[in-house]
């Protein structure tokens, strides 16, 4: 009798200690959770934070006297002399008057709050309105990087303002007076890249995006379900299925930088095609998404009752027809689910497109499949290693287009498949 | 034509070619009586002169486009005079880009020699009949092989099991295209890998120590001739592999553990998506994460316990590929433990073990090969990782085990290597193959033991 009394305490008492056991493991798993989900959480709390000032700019408002005679111009419709005038002096001049104690003697540190583009902005106003010449006007201009940082950053110790004492007095006398203003960064979506960060912009990274995902999207999606309806519907079971199917599933895990040396040795060096151009990127971002395209795609016709199959064979359609007809459609909400998901990892990818010499450094906005172009990833990489911190809030911001653009078509793909798919 | 230009004519008279088909196969069935009469639906007669039409002149189009470039650049090569032949590849390839930048314009034809301006203007010349061919030859096959396609619809002739065979083998080529693409990577990394290994001694490479793999760019240059040493990259790659591991495995087996387990539907509901979001992040986010965040605040935070750390530290590029792949460990390591029979679960659970002893006594050891699969997946998704690695690790080759201090890795030498000025058949550039080639193997090697780990696994409890 207290033997077995004794046994039940004893159990009792390991009882305490199970529990406390159980709800350790419980906490690791919490803990385990948490600590991922807070690295999510840092990270984008940090990449909007180093970022969101790369959405805004940073001008001069003033009043401009256009005096024909300073501009050494005297016909603002003649090209010749727009070619040879001179446009920093009026602004210079105007911001003189502007900055309270400027005086001409220190007019070259006035110049260097002006962006050196401040000039050419001036004369694309001018040659749009010629008939400004000689009047006095309101314009705004970029202000200079270094302005730029200064009105934004001034006291983050991360960044390094390399403004004199004078002219920061000079630019927070300017801010006060609302001649030096920041508004929101149309630069920044309409240009390409530049050595200057308050010029530089996505435009021409995003642009090459776009013809880089066509070509992939119009290669892979009609590709990749071609293959899947084959090895699906029409494969007979032997060694060479087999062995494509092995080739599909080993493709899906090859690093995507082997792709990259695939491009390089076939399509550039074996082929002659051009360096960094959409069509080549293109083609290998296509390779490298097939596997996980075709993947999806065969779990989509698989989830398709095979009590349709058989109604159309019974009234007698062809194996062709039963597919096309019938199978196809049913199975294309999940098709173009797994294809949007795929098209999203081709768009965030960038190693690849090093090797096929898509990093160049490129200004203009590229113009066709077979224009030189750089993708938003690989933008985002080229000014992540600047040591100008200016452009690092620039590859903030365009990791933030990058990812709004990702989280768009991940939920494209959700919406399609809650709302298209069916449930058998 | 452009080729862009042409593929879409190509398509215009595809289009055109279905028209004339199916109209001639209504006109031959009219005088019959009605379509019932023909062999197949007009649609058919159709779909058959559009595919006779097109596939042929595809065909063409896409071997003369893939083909041309390198046919002209011979050509162009040969036609220079003796003494301007270059003496090897890279010297023709700069030779090469010398021309075209005169023939496009970029480079004023004064800043070139005389034979090199005549060179521009042949490949000018040439080019131009290039596209004149093409765009005659895409077209003739075209008209040709659709109007033999028009001319022999009849209706006695089964066009639907012409277009299906048709349409099946199209299929299959489509699906043929895997095995193309694995041909296409052994070949062109074995190759340059192959002429690798006529410069640098295999055992060299495997076994060497050091990595240094500048070489002289001129041939007068004293330089250092360049070690082609692969174990430090080796084990830098190991090293911030096994720190993303430790990071990850943990983390995404107790979450993947603790949501299959204890959570509820609506906690799974939220917190599983959030998980994926972490997969879906690109890597680039990530390396530039790692670089500006976290790489300084590892350095920050040792050099305020006095410790000295690099600030490229394999930590910091380590810890940050572990949280990127925390949802792929977690996701398959869910599937494994969910896989594991609901019956073995609940004698456990009868016999009076609490969840956690159940989990670890019982589901654990009947899950860890699939689990072990799944991680080494993991191992070599993290092994073939580039961003990462190539915005937060270094460049210098060191042979250490210390994670604050900078190491290489396998990916990062590829882009360096191939990035930039790079010269033809230079052991330097045909190391990045070499090195791709290891990374292939080794890959490969880990998915296919992993795949049958995994594969196996499946079977035993289905």
């Amino acid at each position: 009798m207290t033997d077995q009394r004794s046994q039940a305490e004893i159990v009792r008492q390991s009882l305490k200690r199970r529990y406390r056991k159980e709800r350790r493991f419980r906490a690791y798993g919490i803990l385990a959770i948490a600590i991922a989900l807070s690295a999510l959480v840092v990270l984008f709390v940090d990449i909007i934070g180093k970022g969101y000032t790369g959405f805004t700019k940073t001008t001069i408002t003033m009043e401009v006297e256009l005096d024909g005679e300073m501009m050494y111009l005297d016909d603002a419709t003649d090209k010749k002399q727009i070619k040879m005038a001179d446009f920093v002096e009026p602004l210079l001049q105007a911001l003189i008057k502007q900055v309270p104690g400027a005086t001409e003697e220190n007019r070259d540190a006035v110049r260097d709050l002006l962006n050196p583009y401040a000039s050419n902005e001036l004369r694309d106003m001018l040659e749009q309105n010629p008939e400004w010449l000689g009047t006095t006007q309101t314009l705004t201009v970029l202000a200079h990087t270094d302005v730029d940082v200064y009105v934004k950053h001034a006291g983050d110790d991360a960044y390094s303002i390399k403004l004199s004492d004078r002219q920061q007095r000079w630019v927070d006398q300017l801010v006060e007076k609302e001649v030096v203003q920041t508004s929101f960064n149309d630069v920044f979506f309409s240009s390409g890249d530049s050595r200057d960060p308050s010029r530089a912009g996505i435009l021409g990274a995003i642009v090459g995006s776009l013809l880089t995902m066509l070509v992939t999207l119009v290669l892979s999606f009609p590709i990749g379900v071609a293959a899947a309806i084959y090895l699906e519907e029409f494969a007979p079971q032997n060694k060479l299925t087999d062995f494509i199917e092995v080739n599909i599933n080993n493709l899906a895990a090859v690093p995507s930088i082997i792709f990259g040396l695939l491009g390089l040795a076939v399509f550039i060096n074996l082929f002659g095609m051009p360096r960094s151009v959409p069509v080549v990127g293109g083609l290998v971002l296509t390779l490298m998404t097939l596997p996980t395209i075709i993947i999806s795609s065969r779990a989509a016709i698989k989830s398709v009752p095979p009590s349709i199959r058989e109604a159309a064979e019974g009234i007698g359609a062809s194996k062709m027809q039963v597919v096309l007809h019938h199978v196809l459609p049913l199975a294309m909400p999940g098709m173009l689910t797994g294809s949007i998901i795929g098209m999203a990892q081709a768009l965030g990818e960038t190693a690849p497109l090093l090797l096929i010499g898509m990093v160049a450094f490129i200004v203009d906005v590229p113009d066709g499949f077979f224009d030189s172009a750089t993708v938003l990833p690989v933008q985002v990489f080229l000014w992540a290693g600047s040591p100008e911190l200016a452009f690092i809030e620039r590859a903030s911001a365009a990791i933030m287009v990058l990812l709004a653009f990702l989280v768009s078509m991940n939920a494209l793909a959700i919406w399609l498949r809650k709302r298209l798919e069916r449930r058998w | 034509m452009q080729p862009a230009n042409l593929l879409l004519l190509t398509i215009v008279l595809s289009m055109v070619a279905y028209g004339l088909g199916y109209a001639r196969s209504r006109s031959l069935a009219m005088p019959m009586g009605g379509i019932r009469h023909l062999k197949s639906l007009p649609f058919y007669y159709g779909a058959r002169a559009a595919l006779w039409c097109g596939i042929p002149a595809l065909l063409v189009l896409g071997l003369w486009a893939a083909f041309q470039g390198k046919v002209i650049q011979t050509l162009i090569i040969g036609s220079l005079p003796q003494e301007m032949l270059p003496a090897s590849e890279g010297e023709a390839s700069l030779l090469l880009s010398k021309i075209s930048n005169v023939a496009s314009g970029s480079l004023p034809p004064g800043f070139a020699e005389a034979p090199i301006v005549e060179a521009a203007e042949r490949l000018k010349a040439l080019r131009e009949q290039s596209r004149m061919f093409m765009t005659t030859l895409v077209v003739s096959v075209s008209v040709l092989a659709g109007f033999l396609g028009w001319l022999r619809v009849r209706p006695a002739l089964n066009a639907r099991t012409q277009v299906e065979s048709i349409l099946k083998w199209l299929f299959f080529a489509c699906a043929a295209l895997a095995i193309l693409t694995t041909i296409g990577i052994i070949f062109s990394v074995a190759f340059e890998t192959f002429r690798f290994f006529q410069k640098i001694p295999f055992t060299e490479f495997i076994f060497g120590s050091q990595w240094s793999p500048q070489t002289a760019l001129r041939a007068d240059q004293v330089a250092a001739q360049g070690a082609f040493g692969m174990i430090p990259l080796f084990t830098g790659t190991l090293l911030i592999s096994a720190i993303a591991m430790l990071v990850a495995v943990p983390v995404g087996l107790l979450s993947a553990i603790y949501l299959s387990e204890y959570a509820n539907r609506k906690v799974r509901g939220v917190v599983k998506p959030l998980l994926e979001m972490l997969a879906g992040i690109p890597t680039v986010v990530y390396g530039f994460f790692a670089a500006l965040t976290v790489a300084p605040f590892i350095s920050n935070f040792a050099a305020s316990l006095g410790i000295d750390a690099s600030s490229q530290s394999a930590l910091a590029a380590g810890g940050v590929m572990g949280i990127m792949i925390i949802p792929f460990v977690s996701s398959l390591s869910d599937d494994v433990i969910n896989a594991v029979p609901q019956t073995l679960r609940d004698g456990s659970l009868a016999l009076g073990a609490t969840q956690s002893e159940t989990m670890k006594k019982v589901i654990f050891p009947a899950a860890l090969p699939g689990i072990m699969g799944g991680v080494l997946l993991a191992v070599s998704r993290a092994i073939g990782e580039t961003m990462i690695v190539v915005m937060a690790a270094g460049l210098a080759a060191n042979l250490t085990a210390n994670p604050l201090e900078t190491v290489t890795t396998v990916t990062v030498q590829i882009v360096t290597l191939l990035t930039g000025d790079q010269e033809f058949d230079s052991a330097k550039t045909l190391a990045a193959f070499a090195l791709g080639a290891m990374l292939f193997l080794a890959t490969l090697l880990l998915n296919v033991v992993a795949l049958k780990i995994v594969r196996k696994y499946r079977e035993q409890y289905d």
